[in-house]
């Protein structure tokens, strides 16, 4: 992640001195000043960050006490233990697989789109790119909430099935309706990177290749696919991390059958007060997807 | 337009994809449309038309706690917005033109809380002020309450890390010959920084500022474990009504807060014109067409 080709400033301040003995003071007094500029984020991300981290791993291997509480004594594995009960791994394996397929249908609706306004011309793409932007700015929960009224049971689907001469379509409060809403939420973080991937791709290779007797398939899958990974593997994270953790949705347009680790997680800490557990549970999630952003810098990618 | 070579015009696919677009933003727009329709319906059933009105939006200013959950969320977003915009500007600064010991460290640091997911930031942050708050008990025999200062400092520890990536990419496509030139000039470190690096970097610092503007005055998660009992913020009060279920207020305060997130959107727009960025995709190249 740090490695620029750009020259250290503080390299070129040492040149201008031409003075030996003085080169290695200026170094010293630039990083000394680079660390000075940086002290203050540090500071806080150390103490609002770093700190709270680490108590949540102290903690996950805690006992709860009989009425709720957290001894600080008697470490122990239960809490980790306890995420192989059958209920806690149907919890997160019904997540995993809401998570995936979240990334995959976005995925596949946001390539042939991103692609669709990536060959436009500049002006036209400049246009539906911020038509991307207004929903990808805009309130989350307002926008998980306007699927609550639609998938409602007299909301407008219900309706129009109805009205259409079929059986109400009925699906607030089911897993379908969890995908529907983290469809919704996270469909722009697709698009933004796959965009910007196939944007900034160059179409004469894709030219070379039809020139060279490739057809339109070959050409796809041999040259823009393998230019246009860095950002669905981008895009992927960007969807998979948060619906794998997602609270608000599950807890707006799903049921009680439908418990995703976000409100477990949730749970926890608010109803059944048992912290080790939900520590456990919220340290276990974060491995995963620190696993998933590793798998994804070595894929190539520089940046988020 | 050389990029069609590829795709023939008005090809099958080619109208497959133009297909797929429109439905996709049917699939972005329509729920937004119809929540703002419905905000305007006079019927207390939401699922009933009726006539247009703005009932709804007069009650809304009339309900004192909407109205305070609103004066609560503009506090925290702006302390935290002006806060995280500074330190997150900083880590950039230094991160990105300063090579010093622990920097690797320091920059991972950074990263992380983007990374993290929202559900454990809260988890985190709850414990984390409920023992720092027992320790300060101890020491000073008195406890400081959750509220709105424990909402901010949760927010800006999400927020600096926004603002640094956002104004790294934009030091990142900066010249650096520019600073250089400046020394050149008989500058000093802060001149040159003052006046060739600041300006240059301001669009970035803008749409870092707006983000973290954006992400307080949205979040729903970190917010509720760190709230305490009195002070909730605007999407905390709406998701504590939402989840009992749909009603024309909700709908009303919604339309609201779309608004002010596009908004948000123009105002962004505006800062990037001219710069060539958009967000976080990428400068956009010269093109003959």
């Amino acid at each position: 992640m740090s490695e620029h080709p750009l020259p250290d400033p503080a390299d070129t301040i040492a040149e201008m001195l031409h003075q030996p003995e003085l080169e290695s003071d200026a170094v010293r007094s630039e990083s000394r000043r680079g660390v000075l500029i940086a002290l203050p984020s540090w500071i806080y991300l150390t103490l609002f960050f770093a700190i709270p981290l680490l108590i949540v791993v102290v903690y996950s291997f805690a006992t709860r006490s009989s009425t709720g509480l957290t001894r600080l004594t008697g470490w122990n594995i239960e809490s980790y233990k306890r995420l192989f009960d059958p209920l806690v791994a149907e919890i997160a394996f019904r997540s995993i697989v809401l998570a995936v397929a979240t990334t995959l249908i976005c995925l596949a609706v946001s390539y042939p789109f991103a692609y669709y306004i990536a060959t436009r011309t500049p002006k036209w793409r400049n246009l539906l790119i911020v038509l991307v932007l207004i929903p990808f700015w805009s309130n989350f929960l307002v926008r998980t909430y306007a699927w609550r009224i639609i998938l409602g049971s007299d909301g407008p689907l219900a309706q129009i099935t109805e009205w259409m001469g079929f059986e109400p379509v009925r699906l607030l409060f089911t897993n379908s309706a969890v995908l529907i809403g983290l469809v919704y939420g996270y469909l722009p973080f697709m698009v933004l990177p796959l965009y910007a991937a196939l944007e900034r791709m160059d179409w004469s290779l894709v030219e070379a290749a039809r020139d060279l007797y490739a057809d339109g398939w070959t050409a796809f899958r041999k040259v823009t696919w393998p230019l246009s990974r860095p950002g669905v593997i981008a895009g992927s994270i960007l969807v998979f991390i948060p619906s794998l953790g997602a609270y608000v949705t599950p807890a707006l347009l799903g049921g009680a059958k439908t418990t995703l680790l976000g409100d477990y997680i949730v749970s926890q800490f608010l109803a059944a007060r048992n912290q080790p557990f939900g520590s456990a549970l919220s340290v276990a999630v974060m491995v995963v997807m620190l696993g998933a952003v590793v798998v994804y810098f070595r894929s190539g990618a520089k940046n988020l | 337009m050389t990029i069609a070579a590829g795709v023939r015009p008005k090809s099958p696919i080619e109208r497959l994809l133009a297909a797929n677009s429109w439905l996709v933003y049917a699939f972005f727009y329509a729920p937004i449309f119809l929540l703002i329709a419905l905000s305007f319906n006079d019927n207390e059933n939401v699922g009933v038309w009726t006539s247009a009105s703005t009932r709804w939006y007069s009650e809304m200013f009339q309900q004192d706690d909407v109205m305070r959950a609103l004066r609560n969320s503009l506090i925290v977003a702006s302390v935290s917005t002006l806060i995280s915009t500074l330190l997150g500007t900083a880590a950039a600064i230094s991160l990105e033109r300063f090579r010093f010991r622990g920097q690797r460290v320091y920059d991972g640091l950074v990263y992380l809380p983007i990374i993290i997911p929202d559900v454990t930031m809260a988890v985190m942050l709850l414990l984390f002020f409920a023992q720092a708050f027992n320790i300060i008990d101890g020491l000073f025999g008195s406890k400081p309450a959750f509220g709105l200062g424990t909402i901010s400092l949760a927010h800006i520890a999400f927020n600096i890390s926004f603002v640094a990536v956002v104004v790294r990419a934009r030091l990142a496509q900066l010249d650096s010959s520019l600073e250089e030139a400046a020394a050149d000039l008989y500058a000093t470190r802060w001149q040159a920084f003052r006046y060739v690096t600041l300006p240059l970097i301001m669009p970035g610092v803008a749409g870092g500022a707006l983000l973290a503007l954006t992400l307080s005055l949205d979040d729903v998660v970190v917010t509720s474990f760190v709230a305490g009992p009195g002070a909730t913020t605007l999407p905390v009060y709406v998701f504590g009504l939402v989840r009992r279920g749909v009603t024309p207020l909700i709908n009303a305060v919604s339309t609201v807060m779309l608004a002010a997130s596009m908004a948000l959107v123009l105002i962004s727009l505006f800062f990037q014109r001219g710069t060539g960025t958009v967000a976080i995709t990428e400068e956009e190249p010269l093109e003959e067409t």
